[in-house]
């Protein structure tokens, strides 16, 4: 089991600019590719220079690319993908929000736009793979099939940003990092040796398109400013105000500004959000509690399992790991039911299942069934 | 390696390389008046007087800058300040809509801090600019012209433009014009006296020699507005030592660029004639950019857009394959955008995303044609597959 074929491939390098990628692109050089690197223009506005931004949307990123790209001493380009970025991850973003869900725009783009309109353009172009400074391992099995597996470093994994990808896409994958034993500050050392200047560049916000971090900002400014809307209990009695249900996540805490505490005096967190009548419905930690859940538009690496399996199933990037059992139903419908209860599971978000550290499919989360509880004070 | 991207930057001439590094180990700044800089300031007025003898001007018609960029900026800048200090009327800035960057953004500064109103001359397919329009021009009102900005020939698709004839208009009305002879200097015959011009800009590593050392030819009626303020050198227009190396290396290769035009034109002329023959034959769609008649292009230059194809695409594949050619003008984002030049010209937004440019200089061979031709077929086919993302 090898992530790296002995040919030489031509590979294209993903580089945002970051430490991350720019210490892949120097490993598939040192592996004996053929590689080139490209950096993703995908800001509307890619002239802008926005001070604080730490995305990888800026003109400074564009730059700290290019100047790794010549360290390492490979041809650079720019490609302007911002139209595709804007209608398949910007766009879904946003109207995922406004349908009261939580999108992960970083597996949209990997399922859209790296392993897709890039990986498209690459192959077209001839080249053979596309890289990225992601922490996953591709592993090659005996029959040529590929599997995506956890990195080696659980602490760093990002294979859930990448469960996404399906066999086709994974056969052109190349994540140089996913093997690394080794910590951030590691790479960051491996940087400084490779004599790049990245080494010391703080890493990226979540998400890239939010240059500042204002989720709720950003949101207000595209769905059309605040609507002040009630907060209510699991009764149904309004306890608050807020100015938007689009900006709240299930399972979220800080920032209800509901003012007073709850009768039993516990804290009270996000249970549903109802954008068509702009409710957003608190309560206890325990009615958080998930003990299934259905997830649709299923993506699988490799065959589907035919009947019910037992996995462990990851429910949000940087996630814990629960059991599951799950089963799809008519090709189309995930069906997961959690061993123990989980808490903070959001719709619109990404299950994505584990056998042991391969990755065999994700969907995404669009019905969770709640525990049943003995009401409160009752 | 076949080079094909000489209106970007031609290698230094051995002449041009052999004055400066003879000037880097001599002291002495030319303004100083000991020894020493006597003999910086006679090196420098020297290659004032070659200069100048290459360009059919008077010496003290030569002010050095530090490129063509600054010529131009000082140019379209400091005549517009000095014609409306005169007479605050004068706002009105008639250019054409095919500039290169270093006039078309200062124009547009001027528009959008010191009241300028920007009025782009009407251009032919080719992007050519006429004297009949620039007369109608200028007779909506002639007393609000500030200046006048035509290049002398296009550095993305190479048409030559009539200056002498546009240059006779302005000169009937009184009105300073300039233009940006970068591209055209070393390819086409460029006298600044008989061109009646106020102001013409040249630049050194366009003909071989080095980089950041440029002229603007400045009449000697003209007294535009200083860009930078200082020590008061080059006729109190240009402030700033005078970079003598970089000067001494800049006459010669303007030296040898103007004697050896003709030969250039001829040789470089008929390379290029082959390349765009080729071009055809293994891409019988492509569309040549400019002007097809070889009288109204620059003789090392040659356009084409391949349509269904991004130039990027065509880029990436040809430099894999040690082929150097650009996708119009150089930008520094490094984000391919629609060229300015192409929209002007009433270029297919489409076709016009999938252009590039092959320019030719004094190193180009048979054999770097020969390269591109065998090249561009396939890397065509591959690019379309790619397609316009």
């Amino acid at each position: 089991m090898t992530q790296t074929s002995q040919r030489p491939l031509r590979v294209l390098a993903a580089m945002s600019g970051g430490v991350d990628s720019a210490v892949a692109a120097a490993r598939a050089v040192e592996a004996g590719h053929d590689v080139t690197g490209v950096h993703l223009a995908l800001s509307a506005n890619p002239q802008s220079f926005r001070t604080g931004a730490r995305g990888c949307c800026t003109i400074e990123d564009s730059r700290d690319a290019r100047r790794a790209a010549d360290v390492i001493g490979i041809p650079f380009y720019v490609w302007d993908l911002a139209e595709r970025f804007r209608e398949d991850v910007v766009e879904d973003f946003v109207a995922e929000y406004e349908a009261g869900r939580t999108p992960n725009p970083c597996l949209r783009c990997n399922e859209k736009i790296k392993f897709a309109a890039l990986l498209d353009k690459a192959l077209a172009l001839g080249f053979d793979a596309v890289c990225t400074g992601h922490y996953a391992t591709v592993v090659l099995t005996e029959d040529g099939g590929r599997e995506l597996h956890r990195a080696s470093d659980m602490a760093k994994d990002q294979s859930y940003v990448l469960g996404v990808l399906d066999e086709k896409q994974l056969a052109h994958a190349m994540f140089p990092l996913g093997d690394t034993l080794t910590t951030k500050d590691e790479i960051r050392a491996e940087a400084e040796r490779r004599g790049l200047a990245v080494a010391k560049k703080p890493d990226s916000h979540d998400i890239c398109f939010i240059a500042d971090g204002d989720t709720q900002g950003f949101l207000a400014n595209r769905l059309g400013g605040p609507a002040e809307g009630d907060i209510v209990d699991e009764a149904g009695t309004k306890v608050g105000t807020h100015e938007g249900a689009f900006g709240f996540t299930i399972g979220q805490r800080k920032g209800l500004k509901i003012g007073h505490p709850a009768p039993d005096g516990k804290p009270r967190y996000v249970l549903d959000i109802s954008p068509v009548n702009n409710t957003v419905t608190v309560g206890p930690v325990e009615a958080l509690d998930v003990t299934s859940l259905t997830a649709i538009k299923p993506r699988w690496c490799g065959t589907p399992p035919s009947g019910p399996g037992t996995y462990t199933a990851q429910l949000r990037a940087h996630g814990g790991e629960s059991e599951v059992t799950a089963e799809l139903v008519d090709g189309s419908e995930l069906h997961v039911t959690f061993t123990e209860p989980v808490r903070g599971v959001a719709p619109g978000q990404a299950v994505v299942l584990y056998d042991g550290t391969r990755v065999v499919g994700s969907a995404t989360i669009a019905k969770t069934v709640r525990r049943e509880r003995v009401a409160a004070g009752g | 390696m076949a080079y094909l991207d000489h209106a970007a930057t031609t290698p230094m001439l051995p002449e041009a390389i052999e004055a400066m590094t003879a000037q880097l180990s001599v002291t002495g700044n030319a303004s100083s008046l000991h020894a020493a800089g006597r003999r910086a300031r006679r090196t420098v007025e020297e290659s004032r007087e070659t200069l100048a003898d290459s360009l059919g001007a008077r010496p003290s018609e030569v002010v050095f800058t530090a490129g063509g960029t600054e010529a131009d900026n000082l140019a379209v800048k400091g005549l517009y300040w000095s014609r409306r200090d005169a007479d605050p009327r004068r706002t009105r800035v008639l250019t054409g809509p095919v500039e290169h960057h270093a006039v078309l953004d200062a124009v547009d500064w001027l528009a959008d801090h010191e009241g300028a109103t920007v009025e782009h001359l009407p251009v032919d397919r080719y992007g050519r600019v006429y004297p009949e329009d620039l007369r109608e021009a200028i007779l909506r009102n002639p007393d609000d012209v500030a200046m006048i900005t035509v290049m002398w020939a296009n550095n993305e698709i190479g048409t030559i433009m009539p200056v002498r004839e546009l240059a006779a208009v302005a000169a009937e009305f009184g009105i300073p014009m300039h233009a940006d002879a970068v591209q055209a200097f070393g390819q086409l015959e460029v006298d600044f006296a008989r061109s009646g011009l106020a102001a013409m800009t040249v630049s050194g590593h366009k003909i071989g020699g080095p980089f950041g050392i440029g002229a603007l030819l400045l009449g000697r009626d003209h007294t535009p507005v200083p860009v930078l303020h200082g020590g008061g050198q080059e006729r109190h227009v240009r402030s700033g030592t005078l970079d003598a190396p970089a000067i001494a290396s800049f006459a010669v290769a303007g030296r040898l660029a103007a004697e050896r035009r003709e030969e250039f034109a001829r040789r470089v002329g008929a390379l290029r004639d082959d390349l765009v023959t080729a071009v055809r034959r293994a891409v019988p769609d492509a569309v040549l950019g400019g002007d097809p008649d070889p009288a109204g292009r620059l003789p090392a230059n040659a356009h084409f857009s391949f349509p269904g194809c991004e130039g990027d695409s065509l880029l990436l594949l040809l430099d894999a394959q040690g082929i150097a050619c650009s996708t119009g003008s150089a930008c520094t984002a490094g984000i391919a955008q629609p060229s300015h030049v192409l929209l002007a010209t009433g270029t297919d937004p489409d076709l016009a995303r999938g252009t590039l440019r092959f320019s030719l200089g004094h190193t180009s061979t048979e054999e770097d044609v020969k390269a591109l031709a065998e090249a561009i077929g396939p890397a065509v086919e591959r690019a379309r597959t790619a397609g316009l993302s």
